[in-house]
């Protein structure tokens, strides 16, 4: 199943195996996106087990079907390893193997590889494909992306933002035949891209901010990375990549700064300084407004009011900006970003991906010259990606710079001008 | 018992020894129960198979508690008897000294075992000791123990909230505000975290009308009752030998 945007309600009849949903409890696994908030205890069996206790089942059964759940889904982990040290992918399949292990007669999964780097996502697809040699279980998925489940499914239904259903059918008639229809609507269609803009680099390399010798983690101690070297230019976007656990959303806020270095420097140039100290961790507060703009992984941490218009005259706000100049600015990132009709929503009502667009929002009106934006394109379907894409290109060609956090590779595709891939160093964990 | 066995002992016993030779030892506040279990008990901590290391570690808030408590009764305590120093407020007495040396010695007596005690619970084993020994409700035990892995979430939340405050550059004064505002952050993060286990809890069916199973059987073994046999003891020891000693203070009674 693939949507435009998330919100939906639900009217009429539903039944599971001819009975009301309560009443067939376990015969529904469902695998939801968020991998932290699936896991229930702290070690790998006793998770997989607590489906089947609320099934009732004898002792031996259980046990016998968590080995079971865990060999289908490629987890092969002693049973009393903690669920804590496990990587994103592996706490999917962990929630796979949990639903599994109930034996259900339909698997749902809404958006399970969201949150996941490119190799969890294989990892997660992997575990389901082998899962559903091994059952005759029904399967449906929610999925912004269609590329990757693509060769699992035998149907695929579009639902339309406006209610009701765009397009039903196999995968070739409803990817090739009506593709292109789809994809202007904003479905991610494979085959049909969206728009790249095109760059018009500002020429020469004027260095905004420099890192040497970073050493970076949340508490000193906690290092999660060492020897990191990197300078951004004006007008250019660097992508910083790599695994989920590599320390890109460390080494952004340590870059934005918000976060000290645990060795090293961060130091600003003297463009971006402005008057301001080297160090961007010794700024104030207001001080970063028109310096350094930090869009959080988490757009919840990040919202102040209950209003998106309020959320977004906050910064302006702090900077003392007349009143007309903060309605001209609101009003003008409410409109770009789609945002309009929502001038009045609570922040934290709004689908993922309108949240994802205000906390981007929040940022731009400010102006600050450098962004550092962690996963700013999660949960956008294909047009509202493509007008963010297009506004940051005009950003950069304005000779802002960006530090994008990403594991979309079409957005480094669209706009990187370099990237940075962290690795996992197992000495560090 | 071997260092092992204390492993394999029911958590919910481990509980219910504590409390034994808490309730005990609240009772009266005169050294000599206090070192009489003090005593005993030492002789245990060496099979509990903890580490030097580990022991220090883990029972240091009790062993900081302690001196502080004693010496703020030994400088402010209820003074009586003969005096030995006096300085404004302070007044080291005859009764002040042994209420002090009472306390310090009361505050070990029942805090270091309890820590040792608790170092060797695992959560999930005392949730399934709560559930299956002392049958409170699953869904009241097995919520809390799920619940329990959150707090290391809410920890994160609350570092980001105050990062992001400070990246919407509102962190410059108002502290007191923001820290209101930071609070209620927290409480709509945890709320939404909250439900969303649930979701994943009930999509796992829990709390459907079925009688529940246990994939991991807890009971109460030979190991249990000498555990509890040893408290007792203990528990008794301390307070005869008080009595016959003469030093028995009741509480209550002053």
């Amino acid at each position: 199943m693939l949507g435009g945007d998330d919100d939906g309600e639900s009217r009429g009849e539903l039944l599971v195996a001819g009975r009301r949903p309560e009443e067939a409890r376990g015969e529904v696994g469902l695998v939801l996106q968020d991998p932290d908030s699936q896991v229930i205890l702290a070690r790998v069996g006793d998770d997989v087990a607590f489906g089947c206790e609320n099934l009732g089942l004898p002792r031996e059964e259980i046990w016998h079907r968590v080995g079971d759940a865990l060999d289908a889904v490629g987890l092969r982990l002693p049973l009393a390893h903690p669920t804590s040290d496990l990587s994103g992918g592996q706490k999917q399949r962990l929630a796979l193997a949990g639903v599994l292990a109930m034996r259900p007669k339909l698997l749902l999964l809404d958006e399970p590889t969201a949150n996941l780097d490119p190799e969890g996502v294989i990892e997660v697809r992997d575990a389901v494909a082998r899962v559903l040699q091994g059952t005759d279980a029904a399967f449906v998925v929610i999925e912004h992306r269609v590329e990757v489940w693509r060769h699992l499914v035998d149907r695929v239904v579009v639902l339309s933002p406006e209610g009701g259903i765009l397009a039903d059918g196999s995968p070739e008639l409803v990817l090739e035949e009506q593709g292109q229809a789809l994809a202007n609507s904003g479905i991610w269609v494979p085959g049909h891209p969206p728009r790249h803009p095109s760059r018009a680099r500002i020429s020469g390399e004027t260095p905004v901010l420099s890192a040497e010798r970073l050493a970076i983690g949340r508490r000193a101690g906690q290092e999660v990375a060492d020897g990191i070297d990197l300078t951004v230019d004006a007008g250019r976007l660097l992508a910083l990549t790599g695994r989920n656990g590599s320390g890109k959303s460390t080494l952004g806020l340590t870059l934005g700064g918000l976060l000290a270095p645990l060795s090293g420097r961060v130091l600003a140039a003297p463009g971006l300084m402005d008057g301001a100290a080297a160090e961007p961790i010794r700024w104030k507060s207001r001080e970063l407004l028109t310096r350094i703009g930090t869009v959080f992984q988490d757009p919840e941490h990040q919202f102040l009011t209950g209003r998106v218009r309020d959320e977004l005259a906050v910064g302006p706000r702090a900077l003392k900006l007349p009143a007309a100049v903060v309605d001209a600015r609101v009003d003008g990132l409410l409109e770009r970003l789609r945002l309009t009709h929502l001038a009045e929503a609570n922040p934290f009502t709004l689908s993922g991906g309108e949240k994802r667009r205000l906390s981007v929002a929040t940022v731009l009106a400010t102006q600050p010259r450098l962004l550092v934006l962690d996963e700013p394109t999660f949960g956008q379907d294909s047009r509202t990606w493509a007008e963010l894409v297009a506004l940051l290109s005009e950003l950069l060609d304005d000779g802002s710079s960006i530090v994008a956090i990403t594991h979309d590779g079409e957005f480094v595709d669209a706009l990187a001008d370099g990237e940075l891939r962290l690795t996992v160093e197992p000495v560090a964990r | 018992m071997t260092a092992r066995a204390i492993q394999r002992v029911n958590p919910v016993t481990k509980l219910a020894a504590a409390l034994v030779l808490s309730v005990a030892l609240v009772l009266t506040v005169d050294w000599v129960s206090a070192t009489v279990a003090l005593v005993l008990e030492s002789v245990l901590f060496f099979w509990a198979g903890l580490s030097f290391k580990t022991f220090f570690l883990r029972t240091s808030p009790v062993l900081i508690a302690a001196p502080f408590g004693a010496l703020t009764l030994l400088l402010y305590g209820n003074p009586s008897g003969p005096s030995y120093a006096q300085f404004l407020l302070v007044n080291v007495t005859q009764g002040s000294v042994q209420l002090a040396l009472a306390v310090f010695l009361r505050v070990l007596a029942i805090g270091l075992p309890a820590a040792v005690l608790f170092v060797t619970v695992d959560p999930t084993d005392l949730a399934d000791g709560l559930a299956q020994v002392v049958r409170l409700p699953a869904r009241f035990v097995l919520g809390g123990l799920a619940g329990l892995r959150l707090v290391g979430l809410f920890l994160q939340d609350w570092k980001s909230l105050a990062l992001a405050r400070r990246a919407r550059g509102v962190a410059d004064r108002g502290r007191i505000r923001r820290f209101g505002g930071q609070v209620f952050a927290l409480l709509v993060l945890s709320i939404r975290r909250g439900s969303k286990l649930a979701t994943a809890m009930e999509a796992r069916g829990f709390g459907s009308a079925t009688a529940r199973s246990w994939a991991r059987e807890s009971r109460l073994g030979r190991r249990d009752a000498a555990l509890i046999l040893i408290g007792v003891a203990i528990a008794a020891s301390a307070i005869t030998v008080s009595v016959a000693t003469g030093n028995w203070r009741f509480v209550a009674g002053g």
